[in-house]
């Protein structure tokens, strides 16, 4: 489904990944992590298409399409989501008609007739189901003023929305209480099938309690070092960084 | 085109002597003489050149004569589904004809009520377009809504324009409303011709005790229009009036409002929108003075500009010793979409009282690139995702109309500019 192949990104003229390689097949969980700076969150970026990164060198094909060739919304289209770090606050754009603008150009680039008021109102209320997200949240504008969790559960509501075929979680892990963690994590696992696949991008180990990696990798320096099963986020979480690291100048040196 | 001198503009604008009302007329004079027009030297005007403006385009100081309306044009200029009454001004002159009768509201010519006290409100010496304006005003209409008066539904002043090479219209508005009288205009101004024209307007608006007065002002006439208005009210006790201003197009407009809060728990609101492409200059400069203790004001102005516009948003709060308790609230956001576009913004707090709540912001920036990129990354065209921010922060202006049908059409000329336009 995903293929990164040796893809270099800048940003003003600092590299940040230098030579990433990914194969993700449909059906699959990948987990990054990394110390913090490793270039984990640029790659979610980067695959999204934030337009501040310079794409060096490498290539990235999605579905057989040349992904860095997409703007952001035909990324979105074909079927790319990134859950946000840090999702945005919106004052002035209502949530729902944000999500029904959303979901209807998306069905447009795929040939879908768009949705009713009605139909959308029910595809929503299932999908709130998912995320125990409050109806009350959705006739507020897009996350104003939504507490660090409920902006997370929207995230996962609007992937819910959009049923993405490749779903990029960016740290959304990050500033959860254990039962947001769980509702988000949830979630994420219902919306789980054979024909799609999740990154996590992730700091700590303890998201994958929840979420189940068929695989983990280790960004460090803008390149993945070391890749395994799900038993590797447990060593680092144990152990920490520090070794990884040492391994990796170690053969540097040599 | 001969070129001329300010002095000769002076004379020639002062040669409009119109009918009646010889003593305002000559307050207004020589308040017009006393202070000149402006220069680029002149504080309130330094970055609204209009002198040269008018220097440049106007070549025939003539007023610009009343002409024939048809009723079809009225009816293809009022809103869709608009249910109200309207008064019809070619030039600015009234065209009874055409003219709805209002129950509670009296409606005449200025000429035909020679006592009303022209100048009172807008203060010829406070700026000097409001005194040429009160010196040689061609045509006046006077409004009078009867004590406990409710008009439901808004009152449109719709005025039709046409102008020869750039002549001068100046029309004049009495408006007075008696205690607890309750009413709403909606100003909007209908260009019939492609020359340039200077208009210079004065609208004086008396309150009464718990008056709520709402006055609406739509600026869509077309780029060719040098417009200068004054908008002046007193607000009594318990009083209200709230100001709407959207300006979307026009050569170079400067609007002056003011509001004089001379009753304690009352209110005076000032809202406006400018969205300005092209080479479009819109200045917007509002006073309010809070004279008496009690009461609030809350102004919110707004600005997307794309071009090579320009906006000037001055805003004055002046609370005196005796206003204690005042609540003043100001707040000035621009967006800006090039790197032509310029925006000039000047909060301005001169504040004696010493127990008072008052605040102000200006910020000027660019569409906020990140949120830009979350719409996209959810799907949404580029183009789309702008037009939705873009209208997001303007919609806050216009959520302040309260009639539907001229929100409903101020929404959608927004609408319709933020898709085509930016």
């Amino acid at each position: 489904m995903l293929s990164i192949k040796n893809l270099h990104a800048s940003i003003e003229g600092t590299p940040i990944l230098r030579g990433i390689n990914l194969e993700v097949k449909a059906g699959e969980v990948h987990a990054i992590m990394g110390p913090n700076g490793s270039g984990k969150s640029t790659l979610a970026s980067v695959l999204a298409g934030r337009e501040e990164y310079e794409i060096t060198a490498g290539e990235v094909s999605f579905k057989g399409k040349d992904l860095l060739d997409l703007s952001p919304e035909d990324r979105a289209r074909e079927g790319v989501f990134l859950a946000f770090q840090y999702p945005v606050e919106i004052p002035g754009v209502s949530s729902t008609n944000f999500l029904r603008t959303a979901v209807n150009q998306v069905r447009e680039y795929r040939g879908e007739d768009p949705l009713d008021a009605v139909k959308f109102l029910t595809l929503m209320k299932e999908k709130m189901k998912l995320v125990e997200m409050d109806q009350k949240l959705l006739s507020r504008a897009l996350n104003e003023g939504f507490s660090g969790g409920e902006k997370k559960r929207n995230e996962i509501f609007q992937m819910a929305m959009l049923a993405p075929t490749l779903s990029i979680l960016d740290e959304t892990d990050s500033g959860l209480d254990i039962d947001a963690l769980r509702i988000v994590s949830n979630g994420v696992n219902q919306l789980k099938s054979k024909d799609n696949a999740t990154i996590v991008v992730t700091h700590y180990q303890r998201l994958l309690d929840y979420i189940i990696p068929d695989f983990v990798h280790v960004l460090y320096n803008g390149q993945i070092v070391k890749s395994g099963t799900k038993e590797l986020a447990l060593e680092l979480e144990e152990k920490g960084y520090d070794w990884i690291k040492d391994e990796v100048n170690s053969n540097a040196t040599v | 085109m001969s070129t001329l001198i300010k002095q000769d503009i002076l004379v020639e604008l002062l040669g409009n002597t119109g009918i009646g009302f010889e003593e305002a007329r000559a307050a207004g004079k020589e308040a017009f003489q006393a202070q000149g027009l402006p220069t680029n030297k002149s504080e309130e005007y330094k970055f609204t050149a209009i002198t040269k403006k008018i220097e440049q385009s106007i070549q025939n100081f003539a007023s610009a004569e009343a002409f024939e309306v048809t009723a079809d044009q009225v009816k293809a200029n009022v809103f869709e589904s608009y249910e109200g009454d309207v008064l019809v001004f070619a030039n600015g002159q009234f065209l009874p004809a055409l003219s709805s009768t209002i129950e509670g509201v009296e409606v005449a010519l200025l000429s035909e009520k020679a006592n009303t006290p022209l100048g009172s409100v807008a203060k010829p010496e406070k700026d000097p377009f409001c005194a040429l304006n009160q010196s040689s005003f061609d045509a006046g209409i006077f409004i009078s809504v009867a004590k406990k008066a409710q008009i439901q539904k808004p009152i449109l002043l719709l005025n039709f324009f046409k102008a020869n090479a750039g002549q001068v219209i100046q029309p004049r508005v009495w408006i007075e409303a008696g205690d607890f009288a309750e009413v709403s205009f909606i100003n909007h101004s209908v260009n019939l011709s492609d020359t340039p024209y200077f208009v210079n307007k004065v609208v004086e608006v008396k309150g009464g005790i718990n008056t709520q007065i709402r006055y609406y002002k739509l600026q869509n006439e077309g780029k060719n229009a040098i417009e200068v208005s004054n908008i002046e009210t007193d607000i009594q006790k318990d009083g209200r009036f709230t100001s709407v201003n959207i300006s979307l197009s026009g050569e170079m407009v400067r609007n002056n409002l003011s509001i004089n809060i001379l009753g304690s728990n009352s209110e005076g609101n000032m809202y406006g929108l400018y969205l300005l492409n092209g080479k479009t200059h819109v200045d917007n400069h509002t006073n309010v003075d809070h004279t008496v203790a009690h009461a609030e004001s809350n102004e919110l102005y707004k600005g997307i500009l794309a071009d090579s516009s320009r906006g000037v948003f001055n805003g004055k709060i002046f609370v005196r010793q005796d206003a204690q308790k005042t609540n003043a609230f100001q707040q000035n956001n621009n967006i800006l979409l090039s790197e032509d576009a310029v925006v000039n913004t000047k909060p301005q707090l001169e504040i004696w009282a010493d127990d008072v709540k008052c605040s102000h912001g200006c910020t000027t920036g660019q569409l906020d690139e990140e949120a830009l990129f979350y719409l996209q990354a959810r799907g949404i065209a580029k183009d789309q995702a702008k037009g939705l921010l873009l209208y997001a922060f303007a919609g806050e202006v216009m959520a302040h109309i309260k009639d539907e049908s001229f929100r409903e059409y101020c929404i959608a000329q927004v609408q319709e500019r933020l898709g085509s336009n930016f």
